[in-house]
């Protein structure tokens, strides 16, 4: 694994300790299927400390009102709430402005907002969009009903067989009629971290703008936008430990000014009569309708709180997990791990011997350990490696030692069952 | 191992995975319907050679789970030798015995099929024994789209 940008400063937080980190998230305590809860699935969806539960729920318990509307106090409360959460994501990915934070449901909402907008502007007949071939499906399916709605083309960049993105391949691919680039950060089949920073250089050379699919960056190592040098950054707040339906759309602001809006309604413009509309500035332009405030709280929250950890020492944490998980699972004899990159964070996706993955998720279930099983929304990936899914057990901040060794024990279960 | 476990992956099932049966293209085949489940890839071909109205016989190929692949290595087995209106009334109770359990689909007269009424405790997994079953229902409604369980 590698650090993504420099790590913060640790020195405003506690020396960390894995053992209280996970105290702290209420749903580890749970048994399932009688078995304590091994929770490797953090790549879908990331579980929730104690303090980002509570802000949600103080938020409604207290200054639960609509945003940006009203002139009496909870309203007045809410939008505090609301914008403060807004400065907490600025900060968290020194952007340079607030205004430059979009809040969206996911990091889907954010990469089809991009395409629907800045893409429709850029992107013509006959031009290309370049993509990578370890694309979630959210980052393949909105360009490619833009290339269709405009007649222009995509253009996917190979990686190797380890999951290494072909850089080389990428720069001959960046041609004149390439209008823009998407890639992810880190990949959420393969754990692979592609040299954003790197990659961008490269794009803006030709003079085309890089989109980021960071669901899977932020969760694995502080994010500087303005140091990766892209120009738009969406991700999720639930893979960061925050709540679900609330995501982020960060753009530089010379492209989002220039941007149309993408959804009308209330909140996005200044005047409305039938003849004609003036929309709002930024970031409202962007945010029509009432928005999830306490979602957008709760992710608030959760970056506070992961300014509370000492960072460092969580990635760390994470790096010796995933070393400690490479070592242990390359010693079940008939498992193969697809993504081997040597920069890589947070994901062991398997193979064991001819059992389909299917199988192996359920008997793992059986043993109260969650992963995911199945294509993880990268279909033409798979087809890269000829498999039609994977097994794959994801990290969180909160997971030990144990967990690793828990999996390993119930992969053996699993051969023993289908040998 | 839980029970339940033991219930999904008895012996047949693991026996039919591992070496399914009619496993192979049937040429020619008078009718022949897909199954696809997208959630987890799982993608079979279910042939079928007719006698009149008889099935003659049935084989599949394709690739999938234990689950899937046992089903569907059963079905093939199971409905030899059945009419078109035999097969679709099993295809009924195979349906209500992985969806049910055993309970539901009088199990005793089912022959090695009643192995799959241990799907019925994994909902997730009711999918995979059905699949190759919803490509056969097509095949003999002479449906030639791919069918798809998600």
């Amino acid at each position: 694994m590698t650090t993504l940008a420099t790590p913060r400063p640790s020195s405003q937080g506690e020396a960390f300790d894995a053992d209280a980190v996970r105290r702290q998230f209420p749903i580890l305590e749970t048994r399932v299927r009688g078995k304590p809860l091994v929770y490797l699935d953090s790549a879908a969806t990331a579980q929730k400390p104690r303090a980002v539960i509570e802000a949600e729920r103080g938020f409604y318990e207290r200054d639960n009102a609509n945003v940006h509307r009203g002139v009496h106090l909870l309203s007045e409360r809410a939008t505090q709430a609301y914008e403060g959460a807004r400065e907490k994501v600025r900060r968290f990915i020194g952007a340079a402005e607030a205004r430059e934070v979009i809040f969206v449901r996911g990091a889907t909402e954010a990469l089809n907002l991009v395409a629907f907008t800045f893409g429709r502007q850029r992107v013509g007949e006959g031009d290309e969009i370049l993509l990578t071939e370890m694309e979630h499906h959210s980052n393949i399916v909105p360009w490619q009903m833009l290339a269709q709605e405009r007649r222009a083309r995509l253009v996917v960049v190979p990686v190797d067989d380890r999951g290494v993105l072909r850089l080389d391949e990428l720069e001959r691919r960046i041609g004149p009629r390439t209008r823009l680039l998407a890639v992810a950060h880190v990949s959420n089949a393969l754990g692979t971290v592609n040299p954003v920073a790197r990659i961008c250089e490269m794009a803006h050379r030709k003079g085309v703008p890089v989109v980021v699919d960071g669901a899977q960056g932020v969760p694995h190592a502080p994010v500087d936008v303005r140091a990766l040098g892209c120009d738009f950054y969406a991700f999720s707040g639930h893979k960061l430990y925050g709540p679900t339906g609330i995501g982020v759309l960060w753009g530089r602001r010379e492209h989002l000014e220039e941007m149309p809006p993408w959804q009308g309604g209330g909140d996005m413009i200044l005047s409305v009569t039938f003849e004609k509309t003036t929309y709002n500035e930024l970031p409202y332009k962007f945010e029509a309708g009432t928005p999830h405030i306490a979602g957008a709280v709760g992710l608030g929250a959760a970056i506070d709180w992961l300014g509370g950890l000492d960072l460092a020492g969580a990635l760390r944490h994470e790096h010796d997990l995933l070393v400690h998980g490479t070592e242990v699972l390359s010693r079940i004899p008939g498992l193969r791990l697809v993504g081997t990159a040597p920069e890589k964070a947070g994901v062991l996706s398997f193979l064991l011997g001819d059992v389909h993955p299917h199988d192996v998720g359920t008997v793992l279930d059986r043993e109260g350990i969650a992963i995911r099983t199945g294509h993880h929304c990268a279909q033409p990936l798979m087809q890269r490696y000829g498999i039609a899914a994977t097994a794959r057990a994801s990290l969180g901040i909160y997971n030990l030692r144990s967990d690793i060794d828990a999996l390993a024990a119930g992969l053996e279960k699993v051969r023993r069952m289908f040998a | 191992m839980s029970s339940e476990l033991d219930d999904l992956y008895q012996e047949v099932i693991l026996d039919h995975g591992r070496r399914p049966r009619n496993f192979k293209k049937l040429e020619p085949a008078d009718r022949s319907a897909e199954g696809y489940n997208p959630l987890c890839g799982d993608h079979y071909t279910v042939y079928l050679r007719l006698d009149g109205d008889r099935i003659a016989e049935a084989s599949f190929e394709g690739s999938g789970c234990a689950i899937s692949k046992a089903s569907a290595s059963l079905m093939t087995g199971a409905v030899r030798g059945k009419s078109v209106e035999e097969a679709q009334a099993l295809f009924e109770r195979v349906h209500r015995l992985v969806t049910e359990g055993p309970g539901a689909a009088d199990p005793a007269d089912l022959g090695k099929l009643a192995v799959l009424s241990g799907v019925s405790a994994f909902p997730t997994r009711v999918k995979c024994a059905s699949l190759a079953w919803h490509a056969l229902r097509n095949a003999l409604r002479a449906e030639k789209q791919v069918v798809s369980t998600e």
